[in-house]
């Protein structure tokens, strides 16, 4: 399909958002929905004072850190257990436990044994990602192909060759398939993180908004936002994607 | 330690444990023979004879077995290395033809000129940076036999490597097959249940016996290989094979 039938429909489906959201606010005439024009107003505003860009950063940068540690323990707890069976029978109660743990609930244990301090809050968003990049990376080390490890194996290959060069491009669909979910997972959880112990951050921001019923802030915060990382995704995940995908038929 | 000069193979039993409803099963049985350095070994069989089993336990892929196996060895290279051309080619899909022959290389060997004379003997310089999805059949066959050499194995086992090929084809691997083993010797263990195949590539040949797998017979093929493109001459070899005598001596002197 041409670009020009993905780019129209998509376009004209965004403008119906924005003229139903523009009726809504003309028929409900409140402070608590208003109309776009006015939240982009707040959006263009703040970010050149400089507000929106200082806390994205900040709440961008504990996503990175959350979920760089997330991936990295989620992996290698994930690939264990999908290679042994013992592992795997013993701790997968442990991960359904973790598994079902509401992000609040992790969160406020956080910061309760930890305190009101940055290790904490990454911590407490990193606990809940970890299970769910265990349980894909789990059925990616399942999945592997035994025919594979005894080529490796018979010519000789060694651990940390072996690792690199036929494990990990196995899992590769699994690990950018746990990146993906992650991301989006990880972003939302940050912010609760914020809005709970946090005194800066998007999450922080729209907590104190929400104090003041500053509607048009809550909605300037989540569209830049959302506007961010939807252009992580397209310029880092996509194209890693693609390129893990190049040598396929 | 003196070098090894010869493949001992003693394999006294090996059985598959019981699974669920299954009973266990005894694949290999009092299976001995020896092959001297730069033979070319046919092991023939029926399926099911644990041909396949074979070559794992000589791979060091199975080590649950009673018996012993003694590999031929190259002086002052340590371990001996194995080159081993599986029934399916097992070529890392994400790797081009040429990574996935120089990944199992050590850095000295990277650093010749071998694997390009390997690829060009085997028709395959126009496809190195090809990812093996790409290739047809037949190609990626011949990039697991060049995989294979470029190792510069003592033992080079191979697992029925042109089965489901088109006669044709096969053909042409087999002579591809002699070509590159005529230019770097080396000890082979080739399976496969087709005595044709066995009658054009080898020196001697290993019948084995049906589930289990034991020795049968051996017959040893003087014909010099140009002779062999005849297929009167094979036919001959071939009957000489499957004689029955052949298998009457064998069931003598089985050790039971």
């Amino acid at each position: 399909m041409s670009d020009r039938w993905v780019f129209w429909p998509r376009a004209a489906s965004f403008v119906a958002l924005l003229a139903v959201w523009q009726i809504g606010s003309l028929a409900v005439t409140s402070r608590n929905l208003p109309p776009p024009l006015d939240v982009l107003d707040v959006l263009w505003q703040r970010t050149l004072d400089g507000t929106i860009p200082y806390h994205i950063a900040v709440t961008l940068a504990r996503v990175a850190v959350s979920f760089t540690i997330a991936m990295l323990i989620g992996t290698a707890i994930g690939i264990a257990m999908g290679r042994s069976r013992k592992l795997d029978r013993f701790f997968d109660s442990w991960l359904i436990l973790f598994l079902n743990v509401p992000a609040v609930v992790s969160t406020i244990l956080c910061y309760v044994w930890f305190g009101l301090v940055e290790p904490a809050a990454i911590a407490a968003v990193a606990v809940n990602k970890i299970p769910n990049v265990i349980v894909t990376l789990r059925e990616g080390a399942r999945a592997l192909n035994p025919e594979f490890a005894e080529m490796a194996q018979v010519y000789r290959l060694g651990r940390a060759k072996t690792l690199r060069h036929v494990i990990l491009p196995e899992l590769y669909p699994f690990i950018l398939a746990a990146a993906r979910s992650g991301l989006a997972l990880v972003w939302k959880i940050v912010l609760v993180v914020e809005l709970l112990g946090r005194s800066n951050g998007v999450g922080f921001q729209i907590y104190s908004a929400f104090q003041n019923f500053a509607v048009d802030e809550i909605l300037a915060y989540t569209i830049a936002f959302v506007a961010v990382i939807q252009v992580i995704e397209f310029a880092i995940l996509r194209p890693l994607e693609r390129r893990a995908a190049q040598w396929r038929r | 330690m003196a070098a090894v000069t010869q493949l001992e193979i003693d394999v006294r039993s090996k059985r598959y444990p019981a699974v669920g409803q299954a009973p266990p099963v005894v694949a290999l049985n009092e299976l001995h023979f020896t092959a001297s350095v730069g033979e070319f070994v046919c092991i023939v069989g029926p399926s099911g004879c644990g041909k396949t089993t074979l070559l794992n336990i000589i791979a060091g892929l199975d080590t649950d077995f009673t018996g012993n196996i003694v590999l031929p060895a190259t002086a002052g290279r340590g371990r001996p290395v194995i080159g081993y051309v599986f029934q399916k080619p097992r070529l890392l899909p994400w790797r081009t033809v040429e990574e996935n022959i120089r990944l199992v290389l050590s850095p000295a060997q990277n650093r010749t000129a071998s694997v390009d004379e390997l690829l060009a003997v085997m028709g395959l310089i126009e496809a190195r940076h090809t990812y093996p999805e790409r290739l047809s059949v037949g190609m990626a066959r011949r990039v697991a036999l060049v995989r294979a050499f470029a190792v510069e194995p003592d033992l080079l086992l191979m697992d029925e490597p042109f089965v489901s090929l088109d006669e044709e084809t096969a053909d042409r691997l087999r002579t591809l097959l002699l070509d590159i083993w005529s230019r770097r010797p080396t000890t082979v263990l080739f399976v496969t249940h087709d005595t044709r195949e066995a009658a054009q590539l080898a020196d001697r040949v290993i019948l084995l016996t049906a589930s289990p797998g034991s020795l049968r017979s051996i017959v040893g093929i003087d014909t010099p290989r140009p002779d062999r493109t005849n297929g009167a001459v094979v036919d001959a070899i071939r009957a000489r094979i499957v004689q029955p005598a052949n298998a009457t001596t064998a069931e003598l002197t089985r050790p039971r």
